[in-house]
């Protein structure tokens, strides 16, 4: 067990001082889960928690990857530093990947303070890929100052970012038709901003106009003391390829991160822990279970479930009452 | 995990306007269960290098028609082991005469594919000589 914490211990302190192989090298060990990365983040985790870490999702080719540049671009201007994790889906069949949004983000070489990782999704749905969080936390400790998140952009609802994310961006496109339709409810209700790119294109200013009436009319308004506020993102235009409007997107988001600290961030942070720390109960629990010692009692209680002689009630007590776990 | 995918990159380095052949073998890669990092045309060596060190590769695939060969590949090929990643593989396509090949794997380019090569070819050479990592 000394090699891989040794190994882990090595890489930590050469990315924490600044090396960006050594980071590299770390980002790729928790996007294998080797034993090296969980040393590495639990001696990493308490370091990290300052970054701003904000999440882009939106159907593809709305513009994600472009506004990602333009807002790098913005940061650099005024000395602050960061990091990207762009993830792309990977082939269910063959396990490969196409990873292309560094295309859009290409001309930083050389700068320390800019830092571009791809990942593939390896079959993880939601728009992450399962390590992306680690990732993200990986680069917190490194000092980064803003992390953006790019979901894979199915246009199907990548909701998973929301909880990875302090601040969760939702890109649209102006549309061609008379009605806003792409965006999901459910990706409206994860969004902090609405952000439509391509103000450049005849519609966007009317689809802004469109998000807005529509996020208006979608707040309940009957149970407003018993719950909490839902969210009532602003939407701003933006033109990506021109840095139209990105100077008020980083503003935006320096406000919904201002406003955050002062209670409603606590609440996405908590969300956050939840969701890390069950991922790894169950992680270890299916690991215990299939134990050399287990693996023959757990698979005979699953072939019962599947032939409908146990119900799966009886059939989890029965396994966490074989880890000595009663109630 | 002893499965996961090899990690290329394909670049496009020169000034050239033409990436379809780059684009077919990063594509071909992906469906031979490659992870391709795709960065697009008219790479300086220095961007090739920062995308190479970032995204932690395996392969670095060059691929190039404008001419510039001999100076190009060499020097990514420098900066490359300047930044400490000498176990990366450097392989180069496209039109590269047979006369320089021999310069150029002195520099460092592991195998130089010419047109005819096949999207299988080039991966079973990738996954014959890539580097064992942990
Ligand atoms: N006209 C226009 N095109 C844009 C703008 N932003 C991005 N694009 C183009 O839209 C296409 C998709 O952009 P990309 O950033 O890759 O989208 P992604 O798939 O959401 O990451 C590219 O051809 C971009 O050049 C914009 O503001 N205006
Ligand atoms: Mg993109």
């Amino acid at each position: 067990m000394g090699e891989p914490a040794d190994r882990a211990a090595e890489l930590c302190d050469a990315a924490l001082a600044g090396d960006r192989r050594a980071l590299a090298r770390l980002l790729t060990a928790v996007e294998n889960r080797t034993v090296a990365a969980e040393a590495a983040l639990r001696r990493l985790y308490p370091l990290a928690g300052r970054a701003h870490l904000v999440g882009i999702t939106g159907p593809p080719g709305a513009g994600k990857s472009t506004l990602v540049a333009a807002l790098i671009a913005e940061l650099r201007t005024v000395g602050r530093s960061v990091a990207v994790i762009a993830v792309d889906p990977s082939s269910p069949i063959t396990g490969g990947a196409l990873l292309g949004d560094r295309v859009r983000m290409q001309s930083y070489a050389g700068d320390h303070d800019v830092f571009i990782r791809s990942m593939a999704a390896r079959g993880h749905a939601g728009g992450l890929a399962s390590t992306s969080g680690a990732a993200a936390a990986v680069l917190d400790a490194a000092g980064f100052d803003l992390i953006f998140l790019e979901t894979v952009g199915t246009g199907q609802s990548e909701v998973e970012v929301a909880a990875a994310a302090d601040t969760t961006v939702v890109l649209e496109a102006p549309e061609m038709g008379d009605e806003v339709q792409a965006i999901k409810a459910g990706l409206l209700e994860v969004a902090d901003l609405v952000v439509v790119n391509k103000g450049d294109r005849p519609g966007a200013q009317r689809t802004a106009a469109q998000l807005r009436a529509m996020l208006v009319a979608s707040v309940p308004r009957n149970d407003a003391h018993h719950h909490p506020r839902p969210k009532r993102p602003e939407v701003l235009v933006t033109t990506a390829s021109t840095g139209e409007g990105v100077p008020e997107l980083l503003t935006a988001l320096d406000r919904h991160r201002a406003a955050g600290r002062d209670g409603s961030a606590e609440a996405a942070r908590l969300a956050r822990a939840e969701h890390q720390v069950w991922a790894i109960v169950s992680d270890r629990l299916r690991d215990r279970l299939h134990d050399p010692g287990r693996r023959a009692v757990t698979e005979a209680t699953l072939h019962e479930v599947a032939e409908h002689r146990l119900d799966p009630y009886a059939a989890a007590d029965r396994l966490l009452g074989s880890l000595g776990w009663r109630d | 995990m002893a499965t996961r995918p090899i990690k290329v990159l394909i670049a496009k380095p020169g000034l050239d306007g033409h990436d379809r052949g780059a684009k077919v073998l990063a594509r071909g890669l992906r469906d031979e269960g490659f992870e391709v990092v795709y960065t697009g045309l008219r790479q300086s060596p220095e961007m090739i290098a920062t995308a190479a060190l970032q995204e932690d590769v395996d392969v670095v695939g060059l691929s190039i028609l404008s001419g510039a060969h001999m100076t190009l590949l060499p020097k990514i090929c420098r900066l490359l082991r300047e930044q400490g990643l000498d176990d990366v593989l450097v392989t180069a396509g496209g039109i590269i005469p047979d006369d320089d090949i021999p310069a150029l794997k002195e520099a460092g380019i592991a195998a130089v594919f010419g047109p005819g090569t096949t999207i299988a070819e080039v991966a079973d050479f990738l996954r014959a000589n890539v580097r064992s990592r942990d």
